[in-house]
């Protein structure tokens, strides 16, 4: 009740945008490590990609996915609040929408890919 | 008593912040009516309950800005805001706008509002003197569309309160005094359009803006700082790139 | 002044992002399809200006990006200022920059 002034989307887009990137930034050295492996050869990618053939893995890959399609989808969100002409509270529902629309579109299709 | 006779015998809940910061919410019992605002509530206990009550108002008709609180966790004008059409089941609870200091009970002080409302230099300069022929400024151009979509902010702190990055960020100037810039930077009789950008672009200015939006969510007039804080991004943009024109 | 240079910043790679993004999702998603071997990656990255161009660009603008991010969540969430923010986001945007450019290397050049 007392962050009750938080409840509406802008916040929630704002919340949302903010912690898929801090998550992404948090992953990325671990995903760049990953892929630096491959210096010692084929064998040493194939190596860590077996590493991660497991179900936990495969969630986490799922869900780094959609976080960034959604990192995306809201920060096309800003970029038009900041830099589309104004109308009136149309802004918001067609940022809001198509981030939705658009994560939830990757989001269907990286569970499809899986 | 013969009030909660009248009505009915209908009472409600209300818990009220007693005291600063320190203090803590004491419920009272208040006669329900039909169609009551918060203001009215609040202007009950004080007269019938708690005579040392401590809160403000002045219009109660919703143009002054004077009454604004924090109502079950959101920024309201008090008067403006019917109990009957409050969400929830549970108690009322009311207590100081969020963002700035408590004096005492339901007052807060407003100055480090109008402290970042100077500093954001939302004062007007002069170009023109009465004997100069009127400027003519074309009520449907994009400037004075912009001007007139922010022009009827009363500083009621409203969007101060609501806002998270003023809570976040002490030296922010905040939505209300960027919006103010805004509004001179497209009036195009005033004379320090530079002045005015340079003091909104600094390191407290509309760059710290997330759009979050709940400036325009809670403004009781309508405004929506979001735009005129974009507008400003850009206008800064605009100078960084070394293209000062329109 | 400094606001003003990494707000741009942070605009300009974002828009810089959205394709590139893009682009790398629709990779994996087709990759993905039937298991992942190292050898399919490496086989399409080895050599290849292409992808070496692009992954390059990407890593460059995610380090800036995600640099500039981050210190605006310091900055307000944990209050941090001066020198010690500034420090820190160099920092970050180092590592990132160094640690993708090497994945780069990795997969693109001779192992």
């Amino acid at each position: 009740m007392r962050a009750a002034h938080r409840r509406h989307p802008g916040y929630l887009a704002f919340l949302a945008h903010r912690l898929s990137g801090l998550a992404l930034a948090l992953f990325l050295p671990f995903h760049f490590l990953f892929l630096a492996t491959a210096i010692e050869g084929e064998a040493a990618l194939e190596g860590a990609l077996a590493w991660t053939a497991n179900p936990l893995a495969k969630l986490a890959e799922w869900g780094l996915v959609t976080l960034l399609a959604l990192h995306l989808a809201l920060g096309l969100r800003v970029l038009a609040i900041e830099f589309l002409p104004w109308r009136g509270p149309l802004r918001l529902w067609v940022g809001l929408g198509g981030g939705a629309a658009l994560a939830t579109g990757l989001l269907f299709l990286a569970a499809l890919g899986r | 008593m013969a009030e909660a006779a009248a009505c009915g015998g209908r009472m409600l809940e209300v818990r009220i912040w007693r005291g600063r910061d320190d203090g803590a919410f004491v419920s009272y019992e208040v006669p329900a009516r039909a169609n009551q605002t918060v203001l009215d509530v609040v202007t009950w206990v004080q007269r019938h309950l708690e005579p040392t009550l401590a809160y403000r108002f002045a219009c109660r008709v919703g143009v002054c800005g004077s009454c604004a609180m924090t109502v079950n966790g959101r920024p309201r004008w008090t008067c403006r805001t019917h109990v009957g059409r409050l969400a929830g089941d549970g108690p009322l609870a009311i207590e100081p706008l969020r963002n700035l200091p408590r004096i005492r009970d339901l007052v807060c002080d407003l100055e480090p509002f109008f402290t970042r409302w100077q500093r954001a230099g939302g004062r007007f300069v002069a170009t023109s003197t009465r004997r100069d022929p009127l400027p003519r400024i074309a009520p449907d151009s994009e400037a004075r569309r912009a001007v007139d979509a922010g022009i009827e902010c009363i500083n009621c702190a409203v969007c101060h309160a609501a806002c998270d990055v003023v809570a976040w960020r002490p030296e922010y100037l905040g939505p209300a005094p960027l919006n103010r810039a805004w509004t001179l930077v497209n009036d195009i009789r005033h004379g320090a359009r530079e002045e005015t950008l340079d003091r909104v672009r600094g390191d407290a200015g509309c760059h710290a803006c997330h759009s979050q939006m709940s400036c325009s969510e809670f403004c009781p007039v309508g405004i929506a700082p979001t735009a005129a804080i974009a507008g400003l991004k850009r206008a800064s943009l605009r100078h960084l790139l070394g293209r000062r024109d329109e | 002044m400094k606001e003003g240079v990494l707000f741009l910043l942070q605009r300009a790679t974002a828009l810089l992002l959205a394709p590139l993004v893009l682009a790398h999702l629709a990779l994996v998603l087709y990759a993905t399809q039937g298991g992942l071997s190292a050898a399919e990656i490496l086989a399409r990255t080895r050599g290849s200006l292409l992808w070496g161009g692009f992954y390059g660009l990407f890593v460059l603008a995610v380090a800036i990006h995600g640099a500039i991010g981050l210190r605006a969540i310091l900055a307000e969430w944990t209050g941090l200022r001066g020198r010690t923010l500034e420090g820190i986001t160099l920092a970050v945007a180092l590592l990132l920059l160094v640690l993708g450019l090497r994945a780069v290397r990795a997969v693109v050049g001779a192992p």
